[in-house]
């Protein structure tokens, strides 16, 4: 039974949705044995870790990490697993989370896995981890003194426990090396629309709309229900729209509660970044294109002709 | 200015991914193969570095003979010279690939003279390790920032960008650095054809480092489960904006 260390993150005074369920995972991993979180600054929302699984919370308290330094975090997360001989580390795999823990990894000379969905004690620690974004999955065996993983984002869902936890609070050792690299500004973004990756609801285009004036029945459709723009790669590649909008494995990731796509074959690359969509809505020509096994309703057509209409119906509903 | 850029070659993946027999491969039988988009937005970057201040870019791939192809691709929009690290087609855990990368680089520096910049994609396409350009910075003693979208390299330093909930967060290190970079960070060019006629001609070091044990070892890979959803039709062509309001409505999104 090894003992488990999960690293876990905040901002804007709560904690990271992914950390919790990377703790859940730590907390299946220790079967019944210590798992110890460390907690990076804001040490009011150390207390409640412990119930989410944590059974001792460190506090890493440094006047340098006010501004985000990947590599003083990854000391840090070395040092502690090294001192509480850890036999697994757990971090969320968030952009932050993944090159955190890959530096640790990399400071250790250990092995990593980014976004695990599973792991199985042992020796080996079997992790099941996501390829292509999710599209596929990998069964692989890590070989180390220590494992070293994230959790992939919102698949695995974190569990209260009602427990509790001691809470300690440290300075860890820094220097100016740790330093080099860390955060020196920041430049606001400008006051946009809806954003994408927070939207309720998303209207894409894909390939279909055919050029960036046909983009116009999108538009008109997302302003009537205060919805997010979206578009595919194809269209990002072609210069219609921007690829801020673009939806997929290497774009924004979205969970709105309905996703609506126009024109959209539903290539893997795609469908990849709207796993968390609840409801999928395909407006196609082609009834047999990939996103309509992956949709739960459709409406086979020509999204020109399609989003006028249903635009018009609404604003006949509305009386307007 | 010397910027060197590594690059992947992926299968161009598309609808529903097929295993080969052993499930240790995807079936790319019927694939194309294409650079990783986040290393396509890199090359895009290491060509205009060169352009912009004058220098040398140069890209190195570890994988099949066929990367080639890959590399010519690199080529063709303007970098230089590649190095090919050639393998038997098995797959390289993300650290003897690092491993395999650091010993290259030493042995180009040592003959060419140091890069000032390594770039890498965030995240390869296909195996999604997040790890290979923060390994390589690491053992090269270099500072390592990852997940950017915009760079800029003056007075021997590199700012970058990266996209965070608010803003743009800001990072300034020097130079000699490594980065890795997301899509979205430039518009990269198709090439031309006399650009891919060049290409041909310039040369390839190729070499072929032994694989060492598999500490990351992939076991088997498998297709997760459809979401095995029963898609219900609304209509046909503009005759279904009743049902599909009627549907906004019931969801509450109207």
């Amino acid at each position: 039974m090894a003992t488990v260390l999960v690293l876990v993150t905040a901002a804007d005074a709560a904690l990271d949705r992914v950390s919790l369920q990377g703790l859940t995972l730590g907390v299946s991993l220790a079967a019944g044995g210590p798992v110890h979180a460390l907690l990076i600054g804001d040490a009011p929302l150390a207390s409640e870790l412990g119930g989410w699984g944590a059974t001792h919370v460190h506090v890493a308290d440094h006047p340098a990490l006010a501004t985000f330094a990947p590599d003083a975090i990854a000391r840090i997360v070395d040092d502690l697993a090294t001192s509480l001989g850890a036999g697994v580390v757990v971090g969320p795999g968030t952009e932050t989370g993944n090159t955190v823990m890959a530096r640790a990894a990399a400071r250790a000379g250990l092995p990593f896995a980014a976004n695990c969905v599973a792991a199985a004690a042992g020796d080996p620690l079997v992790v099941t981890r996501q390829r292509w974004g999710g599209s596929l999955l990998e069964q692989a065996a890590i070989h180390g003194d220590r494992a070293m993983l994230t959790v992939a984002p919102h698949v695995l869902a974190a569990v209260p426990t009602g427990g509790s936890a001691t809470v300690e609070t440290f300075t860890p050792t820094l220097d100016e090396s740790d330093l080099a690299v860390r955060v020196v500004g920041r430049i606001p973004a400008p006051v946009a629309g809806v954003s994408l990756a927070e939207a309720k609801v998303v209207v894409t285009g894909g390939r279909g709309a055919g050029s960036a004036q046909g983009f116009a029945p999108v538009v008109e459709l997302a302003d009537l229900l205060g919805a997010a723009v979206g578009c595919s790669r194809a269209v990002t590649i072609s210069g219609w729209r921007p690829h801020t909008d673009q939806v997929g494995q290497t774009g924004t990731k979205i969970a709105p509660e309905l996703y609506i796509l126009a024109g959209v074959s539903g290539a893997t690359q795609h469908m990849a970044g709207c796993k968390g969509a609840k409801a999928i809505l395909a407006i196609n020509k082609d009834a047999d294109a990939p996103v309509m096994a992956l949709a739960d309703y459709a409406v086979i057509g020509d999204m020109h002709e399609i989003l006028p209409a249903i635009s018009a119906e609404i604003r006949r509903r509305r009386g307007s | 200015m010397k910027v060197l850029v590594c690059i992947k070659r992926v299968p161009a993946v598309a609808g529903r991914i097929t295993l080969t027999e052993d499930a240790r491969a995807i079936d790319s039988k019927y694939l194309g193969f294409a650079i990783g988009p986040h290393e396509e937005c890199a090359v895009e970057a290491a060509v205009r570095l060169v352009e912009e201040a004058g220098g040398e870019s140069v890209v190195l791939s570890l994988g099949p003979a066929e990367s080639l192809e890959q590399l010519r691709d690199a080529m063709a929009i303007g970098v230089s010279r590649a190095i090919h690290l050639v393998t038997d087609g098995e797959e390289w855990d993300p650290e003897s690939t690092a491993s395999a990368i650091v010993d290259a680089i030493r042995a180009d520096e040592a003959e060419s003279g140091p890069f000032d910049l390594l770039l890498f994609g965030n995240e390869s396409g296909d195996t999604g390790g997040y790890q290979g350009a923060i390994r390589i910075g690491r053992a090269l003693g270099r500072p390592v920032v990852t997940g950017l979208k915009g760079l800029g390299v003056a007075d021997g330093r590199l700012r970058g960008e990266q996209a965070v909930v608010g803003g743009r967060d800001l990072y300034d290190v020097p130079l000699p650095a490594v980065a890795s970079v997301l899509e979205g960070l430039n518009m990269p060019r198709y090439p031309s054809v006399p650009g891919r006629l060049r290409a041909k001609s310039k040369p390839v070091a190729t070499s072929s480092p032994a694989r060492p044990a598999q500490r990351l070892e992939m076991l088997r890979l498998v297709v997760p489960e459809g979401a095995n959803k029963q898609v219900t039709i609304l209509g046909n062509g503009a005759a279904a904006a009743s049902a599909t309001v009627d549907l906004l409505d019931r969801i509450g999104v109207l």
